[in-house]
């Protein structure tokens, strides 16, 4: 299930907001399935600039290692130790206690440039065939 | 299912079991301390295992059953071409003459060898279509690294300023990787909707900063690269180098060559085209073929042929250094001159031309089940899609753990990560038609297997040694050292 207060990026991140001007950016369910078990995660320190879709770190699983794009303009509030320490709980909640960044961004209106849900539901589907 | 004795040579050890004796002491014994300083000395004796020579043997020998290897069975695995390695390489690389050659050896004394590696160098040059080879590089990643370094040496030179190295989306790991530690900003350029590269969207992202572009001809998808001259030109056009990763050479030995491309450079796989051994992390060769506009600047020693004497000339004050500390992994390179040598010019393209010929024969008896994902015909290898499975809740994965239950290897699944789902054929010319239609038979099985019985798959594998082993719990805690326990007794793996 695809959630519904989510944005997405074509590479398979999403965005979501959390309370005044912060957002909690993570990987989708369709990402870690492709990726498998994640086995090491690499994410920028607090205070750290995030450019919309720039790579801001790496994921690497068992079979491949991925650039993690950021979906909006901001700056790093907090890096989920959580999956730093397990990085399994993404492939388990990628949704939620999978998290990555929680991020301070400027300007909320950049999430309209990114893909809806049902877009999103789109891109996979073609993306499966 | 016969149980595996899968116990580590400590745990066979057993108090007062020896393989070996030390001769009789001729000479009077001296104390330890008066001959080694006191840190250098340990305060107990190793915790070394104690078995006799025919328990060794038989450990070992029973641990090399266990193995999956060409020797054994098919072994497909895409992109890393495990062909068939003739045993004649073996006798010729282990003549007294050239493998009892001390490294150190003066040139006066290394005559043979040194004549031996400067034509292998010529006929590796003629085979590539470029004016000359360095030996050095003692793996493929190594060749890549003297690549890239190569062009960086040349642009600074010429006092380019150049920034970045664009490559494929289609490359190999290690591409990207490679342009970075030389200090280059990558550029990736995505594939067209055929696989193949996109001369549109590469003249997009082509300028005065560009120092390169890597590409793979055929690429990892086993397609090849119909308009490579046409992105050589244009890189040139910008004095961008064009370095063509040489990981697929085995596709077109004799039919068409890099240089003829276009490609400044190309580095060769001697584990892979010329059928060294590899696989088991032993040593590599991944030698540099270049264009002479950079000879300049290659790697010191380059052997060097003098009024009919061969020399290593040290003296390249263009040179990058020192990239290895002779001139290569002479052991390796020796095998595949054996191969070349065997096989002459006439036999080189039918290595070619067979290997192409299996992977489109296997690529058609499987398609129904296992669709290409870039259709048409493919050079040495195809990829496939295994996507339909996901709605048995079976992953490329699980069919290539089913494979191993039948006594051959899977492919490689996976990569390239432009397609999903991916499962990476590379059957090589090794493979005779018997071997090619039974593989694909088992490959049709599992299919059917995915659509009644799916559990069995994901479940597999059942016949091997061990059964699915947890990689990512490996990768999560890396545990390789045996470690006695605090008893002193037996031991873990730690």
């Amino acid at each position: 299930m695809i959630p519904k207060d989510c944005r997405y990026t074509k590479e398979h991140e999403w965005v979501r907001l959390d309370g005044d001007g912060h957002v909690k950016i993570g990987i989708t369910d369709f990402a870690q399935d492709q990726l498998g078990d994640i086995v090491f995660i690499e994410l920028p320190e607090p205070g750290a600039k995030l450019t919309q879709h720039q790579p801001f770190g790496t994921l690497e699983a068992v079979k491949t290692v991925s650039d993690l794009y950021s979906p909006v303009d901001g700056e790093v509030a907090e890096a989920n130790q959580a999956v730093q320490e397990d990085p399994g709980v993404i492939n388990k909640a990628p949704y939620e206690d999978g998290w990555l960044l929680r991020a301070k961004i400027e300007d909320t209106a950049q999430l309209d440039n990114l893909l809806t849900p049902e877009q999103y539901e789109e891109q996979i589907k073609e993306m499966e065939g | 299912m016969k149980s595996r004795d899968l116990r580590l040579i400590y745990d066979r050890s057993a108090p007062g079991h020896e393989g070996y004796r030390l001769p009789d002491l001729d000479v009077p014994e001296q104390p330890l301390d008066r001959i080694l300083p006191k840190e250098a000395l340990r305060a107990e004796p190793p915790l070394l295992p104690e078995v006799s020579e025919p328990e060794v043997v038989r450990h070992y020998i029973r641990l090399s059953t266990l193995n999956h290897h060409v020797d054994k069975d098919t072994y497909p695995l895409g992109s890393c071409t495990m062909k068939y390695n003739p045993k004649l390489n073996e006798d010729l690389c282990r003549l007294p003459g050239l493998a009892g050659i001390h490294p150190m050896a003066p040139e006066e004394l290394a005559q043979g060898l040194l004549g031996l590696l400067h034509r292998f160098t010529g006929e590796l040059a003629e085979i590539v279509g470029m004016d000359t080879v360095s030996l050095h590089p003692a793996a493929g990643a190594q060749g890549e690294l003297l690549g890239i370094r190569l062009i960086r040496q040349y642009h600074d030179h010429r006092r380019n300023k150049k920034k970045t190295v664009i490559i494929p989306d289609s490359a190999h790991g290690t591409n990207p990787a490679t342009a970075r530690m030389v200090g280059y900003e990558t550029v990736e350029v995505r594939s067209k909707e055929d696989g193949r590269l996109d001369l549109g969207a590469l003249r997009e992202v082509v300028n005065e900063e560009t120092a390169g572009l890597m590409v793979t001809n055929p690429s990892t998808l086993g397609l090849f690269e119909s308009e490579i001259a046409e992105a050589s030109e244009l890189l040139h056009s910008v004095d961008g180098l064009v370095y063509m990763d040489g990981a697929n050479l085995n596709a077109m030995l004799g039919l068409t060559r890099p240089g003829d491309m276009g490609a400044d450079m190309v580095h060769i796989n001697l584990h892979k085209t010329f059928s060294t051994p590899h696989g088991g992390g032993g040593p590599g060769a991944g030698p540099l073929g270049i264009k002479a506009k950079l000879e300049p600047f290659l790697p010191v020693p380059v052997i060097v042929e003098r009024d009919g004497r061969y020399l290593l000339d040290s003296d390249r004050p263009h040179s990058i250094g020192r990239l290895h500390p002779y001139v290569g992994n002479v052991g390796v390179i020796l095998r595949a001159f054996a191969y070349i040598r065997s096989l002459g010019g006439d036999g080189l393209a039918r290595i070619s031309r067979g290997a192409i010929l299996n992977a489109n024969y296997l690529m058609k008896k499987i398609e129904e089940d296992y669709p290409v994902a870039k259709p048409g015909w493919c050079m040495h290898e195809f990829v496939s899609t295994l996507s339909w499975m996901r709605k048995q809740g079976v992953k490329n994965i699980d069919v290539a753990k089913r494979l191993l239950d039948h006594g051959v290897h899977a492919p490689t699944v996976s990569f390239p990560l432009i397609v999903p789902d991916c499962f990476m054929i590379e059957p090589t010319e090794s493979e005779s038609p018997t071997s090619l239609d039974r593989y694909a038979e088992i490959l049709r099985e599992i299919a059917r297997e995915v659509r009644e019985d799916p559990e069995t798959v994901k479940s597999a594998p059942h016949r091997t040694p061990v059964r699915r082993l947890d990689e990512a719990g490996a990768a999560r805690k890396l545990r390789v050292r045996w470690r006695p326990k605090p008893d002193g007794e037996r031991g873990s793996n730690d």
